[in-house]
């Protein structure tokens, strides 16, 4: 599994269990909307940014916790790659 | 304290008269306009809504992201002696386009590239108003544009300023409205003019105070933000929404603009204490911190505290029908076991409260019962709803109003009152009121969604949340991520459920009506 890859599942497995438990996996894809669409609200994308930093052991600048950076699991993957 | 003015317009046109070149307001960047020039720009608008054909009395939209341009319209529909209406941009368009038809709008202004959804979701609900497009507001600079080109193809003339009457309406604020359509708050200028007046006792403003505008233009907090620096010569700085929601720019922009007095919910302040570094800046500037709209966890509270020592604390409580109607100076320590909430405070000097059982009695001293507020705050009702405003009264004997606010609080021997719960469906979340029944009518607009029902629980950090529930025609589960997107298509992203639950059927009482005690005892 190449680096992207594999970033994008872990991501995807936070996501699917935090915050759309219960979802059929494949619903999530690459470019779906995840602030813009209230699935990520303020609260879920500080949680998500934490457990970011936690997990890849990167940090995230306070604006870049935002609709920009994070609002699909492509945007998040790219924000995580840019910091490794 | 002797007013300068009496209707809100009134407040810039004195700034303008005696300090011309005093700054009243300065955006995220460079942006600024002198008393004198927001006073010009806003005659601007007033003439050429007169040439439009608007008149006293009448009402006139906006539906633009917060800016320069947009305080000057504001100003200009007041001048016009017709009342605005505030949507909100960033929600979905049929939601503006129901609000503008709802109050029969005679104009409205709209940034270009809502126009065309705006313009047909407004014709479906049956309005035909003329709209006046804006480009890229910013500046006052997007607004002088679209007055040019108007001006080039035939000139506004010069009209007077109307001067309005107390009871005239100065703005309508459209909220949650239970049944699915939202509803509109009518305020007249004696109702906005005599909050600015308490708030100046509160706040004793200074020409060299600098204000936040945080709240939209479309929430009632927006009265403080703007009339209160004007009243004084002091000047507001307007925080666009987008660096609103996110602390680390907040943070950066209160510091560097040097701002003195902040407002805005309690949500945006405990994510600025937990992520804001404001330990990184010079905050010395700040002489009041006021929230309302929720209640405030006290461990936020107290974190906040910590890191800005300097600035006074008060809790503001009211609904948009009443704007603020008590008050609460949080003390300067917060006791490190605390854990309840503060209460929100005694009633303004200037409005009644009473307390009153289901039937309307005064409650004995500490007991609970719904507050009523009675006084110059107060609204004149609601839009086109004359059945929902005589609900939202009690009259008494001696034929006062008193707006039963729905809250539940009790009242200690000094007079000092806290919150206890709703009387009906209505939540606030993060600083939105939000009214369950509106999620459930949208959700039942699904076409797989046979029953749906909304409860709002809390988490472990006292952050409410809203969880639906759901009965789908062929019993099975939907997904989330469709039903997301469904909602976040047709209500504010605030509105949109935290969680969801699906059921074979709903649980219901003896009576067949939604269990809703049984759903909240589900566990999260």
């Amino acid at each position: 599994m190449s680096d992207a890859a594999q970033i994008q599942a872990i991501v995807k497995d936070f996501v699917l269990a935090e915050f759309l438990e219960g979802e059929d996996p494949s619903e999530l894809k690459d470019d779906t909307e995840l602030v813009t669409t209230g699935i990520l609200d303020s609260l879920a994308t500080l949680k998500l940014v934490t457990y970011i930093e936690e997990q890849f052991e990167v940090e995230i600048d306070a604006d870049e916790a935002d609709e920009t950076h994070l609002n699909t699991l492509a945007d998040i993957v790219r924000l995580i790659q840019s910091k490794r | 304290m002797t007013s300068v003015a009496d209707d809100l317009h009134g407040y810039l046109e004195a700034a303008a008269r005696a300090t011309p070149d005093a700054i009243a307001v300065e955006e995220a960047g460079d942006a600024k306009r002198s008393y004198r020039e927001l006073d010009q720009l806003s005659d601007r608008v007033r003439d050429r809504l007169v040439a439009t054909g608007v008149r006293p009395g009448d009402r006139v939209g906006l539906c633009l992201p917060k800016s320069i341009d947009t305080l000057a319209i504001l100003y200009g529909i007041l001048k016009c002696g017709a009342a605005y209406v505030p949507t909100d941009a960033t929600a979905p368009m049929a939601r503006a386009g129901l609000i503008l038809a709802d109050c029969g709008v005679r104009a409205a202004f709209v940034e270009t590239s809502l126009h065309d959804e705006l313009a047909r979701h407004m014709h479906e609900q049956g309005g035909d108003a003329p709209l006046f497009r804006i480009d890229t507001p910013g500046g006052g600079l997007g607004l002088e544009r679209t007055l040019g080109e108007l001006d080039g193809a035939s000139p506004a003339p010069v009209v007077p300023t109307h001067r309005a009457a107390p009871d005239d309406l100065a703005y309508i604020l459209y909220t949650s409205g239970s049944t699915g359509r939202p509803k509109g708050v009518m305020l007249s200028h004696a109702n906005a003019t005599h909050f600015v007046e308490w708030c100046s006792d509160l706040l004793e403003p200074t020409p060299a105070d600098r204000f936040s505008s945080h709240a939209p233009f479309h929430f009632d907090l927006s009265i403080l933000d703007l009339y209160t620096p004007a009243r004084h010569g002091a000047c507001v700085v307007i925080v666009p929404e987008d660096v609103g929601k996110e602390p680390g720019p907040l943070a950066e922009l209160i510091a560097r603009k040097a701002l003195t007095i902040w407002y805005s919910a309690p949500s945006i302040l405990g994510l600025l204490a937990r992520q804001g570094e404001l330990d990184r800046r010079d905050y010395a500037s700040l002489r009041f911190v006021l929230f309302a709209g929720e209640v405030f966890p006290v461990v936020q509270l107290r974190s906040l505290k910590a890191l800005w020592q300097g600035p006074r604390y008060v809790n503001l409580y009211g609904p948009t029908e009443t704007n603020v109607c008590t008050a609460h100076e949080i003390p300067e320590t917060v006791p490190e076991d605390r854990t309840t909430p503060y209460p929100i405070g005694r009633v303004c000097h200037h409005l009644e409260g009473r307390i009153v059982d289901p039937a309307g009695t005064p409650v004995a001293r500490g007991e609970e019962g719904e507050l009523c507020i009675a006084g110059p705050n107060v609204m004149q009702g609601y839009w086109n709803l004359p059945e929902r405003t005589a609900a939202g009264f009690l009259v008494t004997e001696d034929g006062r109003r008193w707006y039963r606010t729905g809250d539940i609080v009790t009242e200690d021997d000094d007079g000092v009152l806290t919150y206890v719960g709703r009387r009906d469906r209505m939540i606030k979340k993060r600083g939105y009121r939000i009214e369950l029944g509106e999620i459930e009518s949208c959700l039942y607009t699904h076409p797989e969604v046979v029953e749906a029902a909304t409860v709002a629980i809390e988490d472990d950090e006292g952050n409410l949340r809203v969880r639906a529930h759901l009965a789908t025609k062929d019993g099975g589960r939907l997904s989330l991520i469709a039903l997301k997107r469904f909602c976040a298509e047709r209500l504010p992203l605030y509105m949109v459920p935290d969680l969801f639950r699906f059921h074979a059927s709903l649980p219901k009482t003896s009576t067949d009506k939604v269990d809703y005690q049984a759903l909240l005892r589900e566990p999260d």
